[in-house]
């Protein structure tokens, strides 16, 4: 498919938690790893808002940090519009990362306090030398003004603002060197409700505008429901399920999938009776063989013990479980 | 009416800072019934917590009661000597917190924690208080407990930990159980059967819960009534049924369009302009009046109280004033 | 980067005198108190050349008739009058103080300097790319601190004697003093700097910095350093008190500064071979000079600590 923007192929990514070399040595430890992604695969559309939702030790952050250069992949790879990325590679990627940014959780610690709004949102201009001198100052007002701020505020500095406002700012640095792709990294997550509801909203109004390619990570499946066009549920690190958006919620084929949706609390009060949710979520530096959802899956087969399930083909995605396969193996 | 359990009246709430007294709590009122649950939702900032903290007397230097009135079952509590507090607390009213590791001692097991608890609060002997924990522990849902309560606090999960903090709250059998944002922490799949616990055992010993949480989805779920907080005041509380699906306060109504759910279809959500304002920066008036769709000359100036409604709800707006009605 | 600084912002002084720290700083008596002192012997020291009443180092001005004038008391020979007294060459001692605290100040200021230029270089290199490069600093920092620091000023000062041709030793001696008191004191502006680094470098700031591909050395020097030097300004307020009491130690045994350019030390070192033939004012002033100076930077470092603490506030 040639709309494809980013697409990641056999994603892993292991964590060395072994102690120190001289406590393993005195200790005859071995060395430890924590397996936080493995065999991930997916792809993102042009214009889509793709988003991961999973609990924590899901690796949900660990795939954006590896997509946007913050971590190396253990294996796998990564393909941005084509180009497989490299970000050892200095020329080439320099001009792949003006073309992505990344929007993070916590508004209060994504700004350096010590710099004034302006130049916080003029870096990614000065970084990439898309600007000089006044144009500078007049693109980070009519950013400022994009994200519904003012143009005086760059003389302000971040600890002038409420939370809300401080995510304003940050996306609007994120748009500063007009990427195609962001990576929102719980965008909301720090932030109230009423707040969450602008920034939603901002959000998508400028997806509309430019035309934007969203890689949404969320623990919150309402927001996730509300953005997104397709979701990725992750589970200790591996993808479950792939499913459109719509049909994801209406028709969950994973079983922790529809254990997710069932122990979100409902506002509208309808009354349904939801499958109690077991258990919680096991150790991933030491998962259970197999599916490491079966110690808390409901139709756990034994194979599910033994084997981990490849993903199938499904009436809305792909998901990994036995109870899908045509035939049980 | 039967007298409720626990009554605040016109809680006020100071912080004296360089640049002046900031009201954190503004003349604050409402009750718990015997065995109810009331939801206490708000923004952060609102004042939530500092309501919780009023009420055990756990403020943090240099916030302060600055007037008002708090009663638990018919006796003055707000004015209480240090070490009548402290008896209070724990015995009368259980506590549990947002991060179960601040409310256990990483030291001790989760056995030497609720025993001591016991036996502060109870006359019982060490065998007597042991049964009981673990009885306690196997309500709250760990598996095993006769075996685990011999282990320190960070042999648990997350969520094994909250439960374990319930059981502690609950340990002296209290008759009122403050939790304060108590899944906040924790994962959805976990959250759901925290709140269940809680629920239930509260129920179970007719203890009344005041829940404070950001988490109107917990609210729904978890309370008989809710009030809700902005910049420090009431601005409306009633039955939770009434208040999420029809709420009276334009703040209440704002914040429920605003929060997406797994059943709507609306492209954008209602959003409420602008934020909270801060507490040095409380407009005159209404507090909500700068972000209000319905905001009218009165509003700017005067403050609206509670004013009493229908099915026992109350809402502070001048929309609801009969008065200004009838003129 | 002054692009966005607002052109009708309040001067500096109304915004400072409208800070934090200066509200903290005004309510603070100790510190004022502490200030004060410091303020008055630094500036005393700065202007020595023009306030001092004599120049104790021009042999041309002193009279051995002089010598060992109690302060306050006419010279039983000459009839001069010294607050202060005079010492054995009929030196004013008010005037070698001022010279003395002089020379104590600047290797005070220059042994912090330097050994906060190098902790923080190393700090911030070990805090931000861990690995093998912050265990072998940090390893070295751990031995350094197991031996006691004016221990190792001596032992630098005396390598470094060895290297340095014997005519040049007395020229070169306030640098390689200094060189000597930074070397002993780097390792707690690198511990503290390398602590606050590593908490700052997975802030989402930096994190933010680094998806735009900005160049670590300007991450460091642009994002991470500014904000890492609130605790580094307390350590050197602190340290310059104890680079000018380390001063003063080795000054006293004789290491430190040639007797021509005598510091606080020096003076203490001969002021203590006349303590018991009766003339006290040799020793107590110039005492109680250093004691004054040392004690006010350290009560203004404690101040400073507790002023750029959150939580003490």
């Amino acid at each position: 498919m040639s709309d494809v923007l980013l697409s990641v192929e056999g994603l892993t990514r292991r964590f060395d938690v072994s102690k120190p070399w001289l406590n393993r040595v005195i200790e005859r430890d071995e060395r430890q790893f924590l397996t936080a992604n493995a065999d991930v695969s997916f792809e993102i559309r042009k214009g889509e808002t793709f988003a991961l939702v999973g609990e924590s030790g899901s690796g949900k952050s660990t795939i954006a940090k590896m997509i946007v250069g913050l971590l190396e992949p253990s294996e796998g790879q990564i393909r941005f519009d084509g180009d497989v990325m490299d970000f050892n590679s200095g020329a080439a990627m320099r001009r792949l990362r003006r073309r992505f940014q990344m929007i993070f959780q916590d508004p209060f610690a994504s700004l350096n306090p010590r710099w004034r709004v302006g130049d916080i949102i003029a870096e990614p201009i000065r970084t990439f030398d898309l600007m000089k001198g006044a144009a500078i100052r007049n693109e980070v007002g009519r950013l400022l003004d994009l994200v519904g701020l003012s143009a005086t505020d760059a003389e302000k500095f971040p600890h002038e603002f409420s939370g809300g406002q401080r995510q304003r700012i940050a996306i609007a640095r994120a748009l500063s060197s007009r990427p195609e792709f962001i990576v929102c990294d719980e965008p909301t997550s720090a932030l109230d409700v009423s707040v969450q509801a602008q920034i939603l909203n901002l959000m998508r109004d400028l997806q509309d505008e430019f035309g934007l390619t969203y890689l949404l990570i969320s623990h919150d499946l309402s927001v996730v429901r509300h953005m997104a066009n397709r979701i990725g549920v992750l589970y200790l690190g591996r993808l479950v399920e792939v499913a459109d958006a719509k049909r994801l919620f209406l028709d969950p084929q994973h079983p922790y999938t529809r254990m997710l949706l069932d122990a979100v609390p409902d506002l509208a009060l309808s009354g349904r009776r939801r499958t109690p949710v077991t258990g919680e979520i096991p150790n991933p530096i030491n998962p259970p063989p197999g599916c490491a959802f079966h110690p808390r899956c409901p139709h756990v087969m034994p194979i599910c013990k033994q084997v981990i399930p490849p993903p199938i083909e499904t009436a809305t995605g792909r998901a990994a479980c036995y109870l899908l396969a045509p035939t049980p193996a | 009416m039967a007298e409720p359990l626990l009554s605040v009246r016109d809680l006020v709430v100071e912080f004296p800072t360089r640049r002046g007294v900031l009201r954190a709590l503004d003349k604050v009122s409402f009750d718990i019934a015997e065995g109810e649950v009331l939801g206490m939702v708000g923004e952060s900032g609102a004042g939530k917590s500092l309501t919780g903290a009023a009420i055990i007397g756990l403020l943090e230097p240099p916030g302060r009661v600055a007037s008002g009135e708090i009663w638990l079952r018919g006796e003055r509590i707000d004015n209480l000597p240090r070490e009548k507090m402290r008896r209070i607390r724990g015995r009368r009213i259980g506590m549990v917190f947002q991060d179960p590791l601040t409310s256990l001692n990483p030291l001790y097991t989760v056995a030497q924690q609720l025993i001591e608890t016991i036996r502060t609060h109870m006359d019982v002997s060490d065998s007597e208080a042991r049964k009981r924990a673990v009885a306690l522990l196997d309500r709250v849902g760990i598996p095993a407990a006769a075996r685990r309560i011999d282990d320190y606090p960070h042999h648990f999960s997350g969520g094994m930990r909250q439960r374990v903090v319930i059981a502690l709250a609950l340990a002296a059998e209290p008759e009122l159980v403050i939790a304060d944002e108590p899944t906040t922490a924790l994962d959805v799949s976990v959250q759901a059967q925290i709140i269940d616990v809680l629920k239930e055992i509260c129920a179970e010993r007719g203890a009344s819960v005041m829940l404070i949480t950001h988490d109107m989805g917990v609210i729904a779920e978890t309370a008989d009534r809710v009030a809700v907080l902005y910049a420090g005041r009431l601005a409306e509380i009633g039955p939770v049924r009434d208040v999420i699906q029809a709420a009276e306060h334009p703040y209440t109504s704002g914040l429920m369009g605003s929060i997406p759910t797994l059943t709507q279809t609306a492209d954008r959500l209602t959003q409420i302009p602008g934020s909270m304002p801060r507490l040095n920066a409380i407009p005159q008036g209404c507090p909500f009046n700068p972000r209000c769709p319905h905001v009218f000359d009165r509003c700017r100036v005067e403050r609206p109280e509670l004013i009493a409604r229908p099915a026992g709800r109350q809402v502070a707006c001048w929309l609801y004033d009969k008065e200004a009605q009838n003129v | 980067m002054a692009d966005f600084a607002p052109a009708d912002r309040p001067n500096f002084l109304a915004r400072a005198w409208d800070s934090d720290i200066a509200w903290s700083f005004r309510h603070s008596p100790l510190a004022i108190v502490a200030a004060l002192v410091s303020v008055l012997i630094i500036l005393a020291a700065v202007l020595a050349p023009w306030i001092a009443p004599h120049d104790p180092f021009n042999p041309a001005s002193l009279n051995l008739m002089d010598g060992f004038t109690p302060p306050m008391e006419p010279n039983q020979f000459t009839g001069n009058l010294y607050w202060l007294g005079t010492d054995n060459q009929g030196r004013d001692v008010f005037s070698t103080i001022l010279y003395g605290a002089r020379i104590s100040l600047f290797v005070g200021f220059m042994a912090v300097l330097f050994a906060m230029v190098l902790g923080i270089t190393l700090g911030l290199i070990a805090g931000y790319r861990g690995g093998w490069i912050d265990a072998l600093l940090m390893r070295v920092a751990d031995v350094q601190l197991t031996f006691p620091a004016i221990l190792l000023a001596l032992l630098i000062f005396g390598i470094a004697r060895g290297f340095i041709p014997p005519a040049m030793r007395d020229a070169m001696a306030i640098w390689v003093l200094i060189v000597a008191i930074g070397l002993s004191e780097w390792v707690n502006y690198a511990r503290v700097v390398r602590g606050a680094t590593m908490v700052e470098k997975n802030k989402e700031y930096v994190q933010a910095a680094r998806v735009i591909g900005v160049h670590p050395v300007r991450i460091l020097a642009r994002h991470i350093l500014p904000n890492v030097m609130g605790p580094v300004l307390v350590i050197a307020t602190i340290g310059l008190a104890l680079a000018i009491i380390a001063e003063a130690t080795l000054s006293f045994l004789g290491v430190g500064v040639p007797p021509t350019q005598p510091s606080l030390g020096t003076l203490i070192r001969i002021g203590q071979g006349f303590l018991f033939s009766g003339e006290w004012w040799i020793l107590l002033f110039p005492s109680i000079t250093l004691l004054a100076l040392a004690l006010s930077v350290n009560l203004l470092g404690d101040w400073l600590r507790d002023a750029l603490n959150p939580r003490l506030r």
